[in-house]
């Protein structure tokens, strides 16, 4: 396991591989179904994400093909957590700079700083192309998971 | 990368008697993105040899600072945050410490 911070995030259920989106809010709403699935947040918070990217704008594509969505810490959130879906086919979020999207992460944390280990983790893991590049090709969720 | 000068002399009187310099990395919320990009800024003026400090705040907090020489946020917030006194950069890639290591230089040097 290269990234243990990383890998204990991602509860069962979190990743889905080769997901269609319709558009942005949708491809947000799968992040956040994940996050629901794997037991880490309620399902008002995958609103909440949506709801950020709508008021703040497309910020949350943070690299090339890259999103991270995200809320805050409330009692929404039952524990830290990430999710990731790998869309088939790029979706335009509106970030002129880092559009089409292919990778969207969901994040949730408790509080504000119990995650930085984490999030250190995922700094060091997309800022090697290679590591991008095999979560891009994964063959499914295990396989993934396996690559973390 | 190219060789990154040190700055410490060039910087501005006021961050010189004000001792360290302060810049915050502002996202939505405070937690994810801008955690992200306190950390490889830091990384970055490591490097450059400029001693300051990075706090990472949310959008609502970065309205009411008044005391950080720099804000570091991504193109699509900056445009949220007029009529601070602080100098802006915007980041478009997180990930790419020659981007923030070349859009920092420019500014603090």
């Amino acid at each position: 396991m290269r990234f243990a911070n990383l890998a204990a995030a991602f509860g069962e259920n979190s990743i889905q591989v080769g997901a269609l989106a319709l558009d942005r809010s949708h491809a947000v709403q799968l992040a956040g179904d994940l996050l629901v699935a794997s037991g880490r947040v309620h399902p008002d918070y995958t609103q909440e994400m949506i709801d950020v990217l709508d008021s703040h704008g497309p910020y949350i594509v943070i690299a090339p093909g890259i999103a991270l969505a995200h809320s805050k810490p409330s009692n929404l959130v039952l524990e830290t957590g990430m999710s990731l879906v790998v869309l088939a086919e790029p979706i335009e979020f509106g970030n002129k700079a880092n559009d089409p999207v292919r990778l969207v992460f969901g994040f949730c944390a408790v509080d504000h700083d119990s995650h930085l280990g984490l999030l250190q983790d995922l700094a060091i893991a997309l800022s090697e192309e290679s590591f991008v590049n095999s979560l891009l090709n994964a063959r499914d969720s295990e396989h993934l998971r396996s690559l973390l | 990368m190219r060789e990154i000068p040190n700055i410490s002399a060039a910087c501005s009187d006021s961050i010189r008697q004000n001792g360290i310099m302060k810049i915050i990395a502002v996202c939505g919320m405070g937690i994810g993105t801008s955690v992200l990009l306190k950390m490889n800024a830091e990384k970055v003026l490591r490097q450059m040899g400029i001693d300051a400090t990075v706090e990472a705040t949310d959008m609502k907090t970065a309205r009411e600072s008044r005391d950080a020489q720099v804000i570091l946020t991504t193109p699509d917030l900056a445009g949220l945050l007029t009529g601070l006194p602080s100098e802006i950069i915007t980041i478009e890639h997180f990930f790419d410490l020659e981007e923030i290591t070349n859009k920092l230089s420019k500014s603090l040097l």
